[in-house]
Order: C-alpha cells, then sequence, then structure tokens
C-alpha cells in the first residue's frame, strides 16, 4: 500500500514514537522503585537510579505484608477464574448444544444484563451478603462466580460452541453417551481455546478488582494485593520510592500472565470485538 | 423407562422420550446461569427499586418516603447530584472522542504493511493491563505538581507547568489525558475490524484513481462504523461507571471537580449508609445508560453501514 520509502520511515517513526508514550510510565515506574528519596527529588530528574536500591522492595515488604496479601488475591482470583471457566463452559453447552422450550428466550433475557451498570445491584447485594454475615470474607469475591460466571463468558463461548458440527454430539448419541459425557468428554476438550480466554479475562478481572474487595473486606489480614497499595498510599504519602517499588509488586503479576497468555489475549478481544 | 424400553417401543414415543431428556438436561445445565441471573442481577434490581422509595439507612427501621428521594436529587436539595452528572458528562463528552479518534488512528498506522506489527501491538495493549490501582499510583506520581514527570519535562521544554489533577479547572482533563494511556484495547478491536475489509474495495478505489486520502473516506471509514458504534457505547458505558481514579486519586476533588457519578454512588451508600437514596441514585443511573444506548442505537442507521442493505443495493 506504500510506496515511498519516506512515508514508511515516517510511519515507523510515529509507531516507536507511540511505544514509547506506551512504555515510558513502566520505565519511570521501575526507574523511581529504584532510587534513593533523595535522588528522586532531584531537579533536573536523574534518569538512572545510581545506586540501584534493590532494598527500596525488601523495605516495602516490611512495611505492609504484601506476600500475604498476595496469597489472599491469589486465593480469592484462583477460587473465581475456576468457577467461571467451569459454570459458564457447561451453561454454554446448555445454551448451544442442548434443545429445550424457551431457550432462546432466556438466553436473550440474561444476556441484557451485559448491558447492566453494575452499580444499580451493588447495595442489594452488598446489603443480601450482609445480612447473612458474609461480609468481610472471600465468600461474595468468589461465590458469584460459580454462577455461570457472567453473561459476557457464556456468550462467548456458546459462541464457539455453535460452530462445532452437530453430528458430533448425534454421534455419541448413537454409541450410548449421556449429556454429561458428551459435555465432558467432548465439547470442554474443544472449547479450550475459548476457555483460555475467558480464564485470562477472568484472572485479569479478579486481580485488578478494587470496588469489590473495598466493599467486602475491612480487615487488614484479608486484604487483597489493592486494597494493600491503596492503605501503603495512605501511609507512606511522600515516600515515592517505596510507593513504586509496591506498585511494581502489584503490576508485575498481571505483567506476567499477559505475557504467557499472550496470542489468547489479542483473540479475546477480538471476538470480544466482533460481537458489537 | 428405561433405555431399553424406550428403545424397544415405537420410534415416535423413543424420540418424544429423547426430547424429553434432552430439554431435562438442558434446564439442569443451564441452570446456574438462570439462577445467578435471578439472585445477583433480576432480585437486587427489583430490591434496589424498591429500596429508591424507602429511606434505608442500616441502622434504623426502614420506612417508604415515596418519591422523596428521587425528588431530592432532581430538585437540588442534594448539591451534589447535578454537579457529579456534570462531571460525569464533561468527562465522557471529552474523552470518548478523543480516546476513539487517537485508538482509530493508532490501529490505521498498525495496518499498514508494517513489519513487528504484533510487537507494537502487544506494546499498545499493555497498559491495559495494569489495575487501576496501581495505574492510579503511578499516574499520582507522574503528574506530580512539583517533582512529577510531566511536569518536569514540560519546563525542560520551556513550557508553562500545570497543577493537574490539583486544580479544579485541570483535573477532569488529567484524567481524560491518564485514560488514553489505556486505550489499547479499542485499538486492537478497530485493528481486527481494519483487517476484515475486503481487499477488492481498495483496488476499486485504485483503479478510479483514488489517493489514499479518499480510500480512508470512502471505504475505510464507511465499512468502520459498526466497530465505531460499538466502541463508542462501550466507551459512554464505562465512562459513567469510572470509579477507582476518583476514589484514589482525588476524592472528587478538588472542590468536587472530579465526583464522577459512581464515585458520589458509592459515598451516600458506603460513607454515609444512605441506602435508600443511594438506591434512587443507582436507578437513575440505570436509566441515563439505557438512553444513551438506546439513543446510539437508534441513531446508528443514520451513520452505521450496514452490509445487507448494501447487498440489497
Amino acid at each position: 500500500m506504500i510506496r515511498s520509502k519516506k512515508t514508511k520511515l515516517a510511519l515507523y517513526a510515529l509507531l516507536i514514537v507511540l511505544s514509547c508514550f506506551c512504555l515510558f510510565p513502566f520505565l519511570w515506574l521501575i526507574r523511581s522503585s529504584l532510587m534513593q528519596m533523595s535522588q528522586i527529588y532531584e531537579t533536573p530528574p536523574v534518569w538512572i537510579p545510581s545506586p540501584f536500591q534493590f532494598g527500596n522492595y525488601s523495605e516495602a515488604l516490611t512495611v505492609l505484608p504484601f506476600g500475604r496479601y498476595f496469597l489472599n488475591t491469589s486465593l480469592i482470583v484462583v477460587l473465581e477464574v475456576t468457577g467461571v471457566v467451569l459454570t459458564s463452559a457447561v451453561c454454554a453447552y446448555a445454551f448451544a448444544r442442548l434443545r429445550w422450550p424457551g431457550r432462546n428466550v432466556v438466553f436473550m433475557i440474561i444476556l441484557t444484563s451485559m448491558m447492566l451498570p453494575g452499580a444499580v445491584t451493588l447495595i442489594p447485594v452488598f446489603l443480601g451478603w450482609s445480612s447473612l454475615g458474609a461480609v468481610n470474607t472471600i465468600v461474595p469475591l468468589t461465590v458469584p462466580a460459580w454462577f455461570g460466571g457472567g453473561a459476557f463468558n457464556v456468550f462467548l463461548i456458546r459462541q464457539f460452541l455453535l460452530t462445532i458440527p452437530k453430528d458430533l454430539d448425534e454421534a455419541a448419541l448413537v454409541d450410548g453417551a449421556g449429556y454429561i459425557r458428551i459435555f465432558t468428554h467432548i465439547m470442554f476438550p474443544l472449547a479450550k481455546p475459548a476457555l483460555i480466554v475467558v480464564g485470562l479475562f477472568s484472572f485479569l478481572n479478579g486481580w485488578n478488582d478494587f470496588l469489590g474487595p473495598l466493599i467486602y473486606l475491612n480487615d487488614e489480614a484479608k486484604f487483597t494485593l489493592a486494597l494493600g497499595l491503596q492503605l501503603f498510599k495512605g501511609m507512606y504519602n511522600a515516600q515515592w520510592h517505596l510507593m513504586m517499588a509496591a506498585t511494581t509488586m502489584v503490576v508485575l503479576p498481571a505483567i506476567v500472565v499477559f505475557f504467557l497468555g499472550q496470542k489468547y489475549f489479542v483473540e479475546g478481544i477480538v471476538m470480544s470485538g466482533v460481537k458489537g | 423407562m428405561t433405555e431399553a424400553a424406550a428403545r424397544a417401543g415405537n420410534p415416535a414415543s423413543s424420540f418424544k422420550n429423547r426430547r424429553k431428556k434432552e430439554a431435562l438436561y438442558g434446564y439442569l445445565l443451564a441452570s446456574p446461569v438462570i439462577l445467578g441471573f435471578l439472585i445477583f442481577v433480576l432480585g437486587p434490581m427489583i430490591a434496589s427499586f424498591i429500596f429508591s422509595f424507602t429511606d434505608y439507612n442500616v441502622i434504623s427501621r426502614m420506612n417508604f418516603v415515596g418519591l422523596a428521594n428521587y425528588r431530592n436529587l432532581f430538585d437540588g436539595t442534594d448539591p451534589f447530584f447535578y454537579k457529579s452528572l456534570g462531571v460525569t458528562a464533561y468527562y465522557v463528552l471529552l474523552g470518548v472522542p478523543l480516546q476513539i479518534v487517537c485508538s482509530f488512528l493508532m490501529a490505521l498506522l498498525l495496518n499498514q504493511n508494517i513489519q513487528g506489527r504484533s510487537i507494537f501491538r502487544t506494546i499498545f495493549y499493555l497498559p491495559t493491563i495494569v489495575p487501576v490501582v496501581a495505574s492510579s499510583v503511578l499516574f499520582l506520581w507522574l503528574l506530580n505538581p512539583d517533582i512529577g514527570l510531566f511536569n518536569q519535562i514540560l519546563e525542560m521544554l520551556g513550557l508553562p507547568t500545570s497543577q493537574w489533577i490539583y486544580s479544579e479547572r485541570m483535573a477532569v482533563p488529567s484524567l481524560v489525558l491518564m485514560s488514553l494511556w489505556t486505550i489499547g484495547g479499542t485499538t486492537v478491536i478497530f485493528l481486527a475490524g481494519l483487517q476484515g475489509v475486503p481487499r477488492h474495495l481498495y483496488e476499486a478505489v485504485e483503479v478510479d484513481g483514488g489517493k489514499a486520502r479518499h480510500r480512508l473516506l470512502y471505504v475505510t471509514i464507511p465499512l468502520m462504523t459498526p466497530t465505531i458504534f460499538f466502541n463508542t457505547v462501550m466507551g459512554l458505558i464505562g465512562g459513567f461507571q469510572i470509579f477507582g481514579q476518583a476514589y484514589i486519586m482525588t476524592q472528587g476533588g478538588p472542590n468536587n471537580a472530579t465526583l464522577f457519578y459512581s464515585y458520589y454512588l458509592y459515598r451516600e451508600a458506603f460513607d454515609n449508609f444512605r441506602m435508600g437514596s443511594a438506591s434512587a441514585i443507582a436507578w437513575v443511573l440505570f436509566v441515563i445508560i439505557l438512553a444513551m444506548t438506546l439513543l446510539v442505537f437508534k441513531s446508528s442507521n443514520l451513520w452505521v453501514f450496514n452490509e445487507n442493505e448494501e447487498g440489497k443495493r
């Protein structure tokens, strides 16, 4: 499409400038997390820390138990992701492969809940959990994931299952397999790409969730990383080097997972975008 | 009746049994999401609607107050309602068009015949996976008026510096600027749309002697309107639910300049424990989002390109 060398060069230059804009905050984060406090306040700004102050990380860890927050967050996220993947797959199977009266109407109604702002249900759901005595536990943060994992995920997996030829079920039925067996032995394994996408996105949702833990967890010992960082920010307002070290520790797991599942992320966004 | 007996019977009744069994499993396996919808969506929505006509505040007995909660919002008794609507509208009107234009341009760049597309795409997408708490703390640091990077760079270039989120005038634009860091998700959706534009249409423009400008105006943009539409709706809905930044970075300040609607709702419910009035606020939000979505949908047949229609012509 592009013929002249000059435009091509300009194109790459523009892409590189934009990439710098995207990456620079990350670099600044790491740079600040490795500095001594005095160096951070120098003007003009120092670009490369000297010496590299790796102690900031251990210092941030002694101030607040980020290791514990890490485990708390991991437990919530593992329970959440497992629930979302398993139950959304089961439900998607029922909507995509089984025929039952009212199926399409029910599916449409459930789909409309995707448009619903979470704020509308926030208060009654909170009051409900509170009347069950479940506030300040991980129950409100994890149990809802086991109820179909949200309309959007069911939709995504359903779309995927619809592309599988119907003969497959028929053949299995003739061979005497039941519907459960067809799900566990045929559909679930075949849906793996869609399940990975759903799993990755629910991991990120859980890992990045702020409002949920903020409302439901009061006990500092039960805090997630997101809440811990918010707490840390309140305690160490001007100690930017420690705050950046803590922030790096919160960001890092998300980035690692992103790079592990990179290929699926792009596919997933495309899948979710195409539905529009 | 056992399978064997069913098979032994006449084929019509065996077929009927099979359908019955299939339907039974259908209901059974779909039940988690159906129950989830009833317990976590429909039930709470009804409850929220009822609460919005009460003065429920967790501690004392609940009384029905009729439309008082709604009246207090609309007649200005609660001075924060219109303020937060205005702040959120400002953020959305400034932010969404900018996000759409920027991410569309980025996607156009990525869609050119370039090497390393997937690397650039990864780089553009990377900021979107940062937890909102982390990005908020990071931008607090970058936007720090005294020693933040932004002001340092402006100073080096000899440009006037800003108080950013600490200035009433600049607070919302600062957060819009921050939101531009995370448009990678939208960019990737646009890119997928662009890659679906049939090549022969571009070739047709070229045959007619069209330039890049014509390709963009007469092929790319018309064909991309469904994706633009989708991203606009999502941007609007997202804009009305922005919460973390307001809670962590500005606490709604300075002087309520960033009192976003969701933050206002949170404050009413979980700081002031006025659950009745907060439920009314939530329902107004629901109606606003519904109205906006319908409006965009209604207007969409004016500007969204429909392939099937094209086929009919």
